[in-house]
């Protein structure tokens, strides 16, 4: 068997902000059915790495590669379209539409059909109950009337999740999805990043601080530590490394 | 049937239907309900400018852009068809030409201001069309030698349209049934089209990523659309239709002027129109045109007769002479945006929920 060309790769990655390097050439592979989590210390970059991913900052130097393509100079909505999936750490919502609404929109976007003038959007049935379909996943079928300003916090985090989720990309970002969520919301969150792991064709990139999130799902573990990459492989042996050590438990006690 | 004109966009109130209802039937009626020059006039008027104000809470209040050329789009279309009617004379041809090169021009203007400035921030975009606004207003004055400047154009419509085109030679329900009749009917039909045409837009797809782009253009992007494009269409669209406008207008008037179509005064009453009436709503457009333009006409008259009757009273008196008209619209406005902030419409909808 033939090594299997990875879906998403960043080569030697790096963006400034003035003097300071927020991502400092992060050179990464992802192949294709695999599920990254990626740790590292508040303000190690992790979110900038995913800016650059996604196309919300360009790049200073370095590359994204997506199916063999360069997008470094693409637009968010040209990698929107290739394929790639970003939920937000705060939430990024629609706040004055309903939830089904919200969702209608991203299912609107990936069937082309946001400049038609002439019909009426409700009478595009099938959009509606792809909204239908993706808010059951989410568990918030019940709050489809909704407006979205008024959702309780934690149905804000499925929401986020589910546009994700309705544009059916093949490469995931997930922003610490369960932040903020209440216990007993986590596990549907988790739940649904299992599922979809289950399907080989989708690349996930997790950033999670809960240590036992991320053993439970994570195939490889990556460490960002000032915008640098310090760690990479399988997440028992990562977890046992000394900078994750000081990062997530070292720092725990003199806090407290 | 209804529904589909509506593009299952119903009132959602009522009260609403109700009023909605009694303004559309009186202006359709207008000329038998309300005979006189003057109201004809008004009627005439309000329906202009429910295109006018629809058009521009297609731009404000569904795709949250924020512009102050409003009225120059408005002029373009009037001054188009003004001047192919001085030019090529009183012929249903030159309307339509002069309409044409008046909705070409003014989307070629929007289309340049769009792409030029909807990159930037919203403040940024808006003082780029009150500059732009501004620049052209003084352009039409200064060069009187086309537009007439100041003193605008007086020009013949086609006869057909006048009132000395007798279509009946008997009155009907008291009425002369002429050409000024037809005048009216030719703006009231082309207005109630357009107003259609506009709600169809904003229920349409389209409609629905406007709204997206103007609550959050980031995670618009973020889902696939390209919010630039969104935007300039948007402004495209809303300027077109406010060209047509003023092409009713200008058919309307006989007269087009600075004064009528570019002056600052009317950009701020659209804008007090669309608040008035409800952002976002399409129908507000109706109500807040409707009010706005009833109270500007007939305020005046209303207080001079409040002045009349409470002439013996020293202080009450002075403060309703009619020449305090404005102070007392500016009153009604300050109390109507705080009673109603989601304007008249938003809160009639609230009411019923």
């Amino acid at each position: 068997m033939t090594e299997e060309h990875p879906i998403l790769e960043t080569r030697d990655l790096t963006i400034r902000f003035g003097g300071h390097v927020a991502v400092d050439h992060v050179s990464c592979a992802f192949k294709r059915g695999t599920l990254t989590a990626i740790v590292g210390p508040n303000g190690a970059g992790k979110t900038t790495y995913f800016n650059l991913i996604s196309g919300q900052l360009k790049a200073s130097a370095g590359q994204v590669i997506l199916n063999g393509a360069d997008i470094t100079r693409a637009s968010v909505p040209e990698r929107t379209d290739r394929g790639i999936g970003r939920a937000f750490q705060l939430t990024n919502l629609f706040p004055s539409l309903s939830v089904r609404e919200n969702v209608r929109l991203v299912a609107q976007a990936k069937a082309g059909l946001g400049f038609d003038m002439f019909s009426v959007a409700e009478s595009h049935i099938e959009l509606i109950e792809r909204a239908e379909h993706v808010l059951a996943e989410v568990n918030l079928i019940d709050s489809g009337e909704q407006i979205v300003s008024a959702l309780p916090h934690g149905d804000q985090r499925k929401l986020e999740v589910a546009l994700m989720i309705a544009l059916g990309p093949q490469v995931l970002m997930f922003d610490e999805p369960t932040a903020g969520m209440s216990v007993d919301e986590v596990p549907i969150i988790l739940d649904l990043i299992k599922s979809l792991k289950q399907d080989i064709d989708r690349t996930i990139l997790l950033v999670e601080h809960k240590m036992d999130v991320i053993r439970s799902l994570a195939d490889r573990i990556i460490v960002l530590h000032n915008g640098a990459l310090v760690a990479d492989g399988d997440p028992a042996e990562v977890i046992a490394l000394p900078v994750v050590q000081e990062a997530y438990l070292g720092k725990v006690p003199e806090a407290a | 049937m209804l529904k589909t004109l509506l593009s299952g966009d119903n009132p959602r109130s009522k009260v609403l239907s109700l009023v909605l209802l009694a303004v559309v039937i009186s202006l359709a009626l207008a000329p038998f309900l309300f005979p006189g020059t003057k109201s004809l006039e008004t009627a005439a008027r309000i329906c202009i400018f429910i295109v006018l104000v629809a058009s521009y809470d297609l731009l404000l209040g569904y795709a949250g852009i924020v512009s102050f050329a409003h009225t120059m789009f408005f002029g373009i279309g009037a001054y188009g068809t003004a001047l192919a009617l001085s030019a090529t004379g009183p012929t249903f041809l030159s309307i339509l030409w002069g309409t044409g090169a008046g909705v070409v021009i003014a989307a070629a203007f929007a289309l340049a201001i769009g792409l030029f400035s909807l990159r930037v921030k919203a403040i940024f975009f808006a003082m780029v069309t009150l500059a732009v606004a501004s620049a052209f207003a003084i352009a039409v004055s200064q060069a009187s030698w086309l537009t007439g400047g100041e003193d605008g154009l007086n020009y013949r419509i086609p006869r057909e349209l006048t009132p000395a085109f007798k279509l009946l030679p008997d009155k009907v329900f008291g009425v002369r049934i002429n050409g000024k009749l037809l005048n009216y009917y030719l703006v009231f039909f082309s207005s109630a089209i357009l107003f259609i045409v506009m709600l169809r837009i904003v229920n349409s797809p389209f409609g629905r990523t406007l709204q997206a782009v103007r609550d959050n253009a980031f995670r618009a992007e973020a889902i696939g659309y390209r919010v630039i494009w969104y935007r300039t269409t948007a402004t495209v669209l809303s300027a077109v239709m406010a060209a047509l406008a003023g092409s009713l207008l200008a058919i309307w008037l006989r007269y087009t002027g600075p004064a009528t179509t570019l002056s600052m005064e009317i950009m701020i009453d659209i804008l007090l129109m669309v608040v008035i009436g409800g952002m976002g709503t399409m129908y507000g457009a109706i109500l807040g045109a409707t009010i706005f333009i009833l109270a500007q006409t007939y305020l005046q008259n209303l207080m001079g007769v409040a002045a009349d009757a409470t002439s013996f009273v020293p202080f009450i008196s002075h403060l309703v002479e009619p020449e305090r008209w404005l102070l007392w619209l500016g009153v009604l406005f300050i109390l109507s945006v705080y009673f109603f902030p989601s304007g008249i419409v938003g809160r009639l909808r609230e009411m019923k929920s």
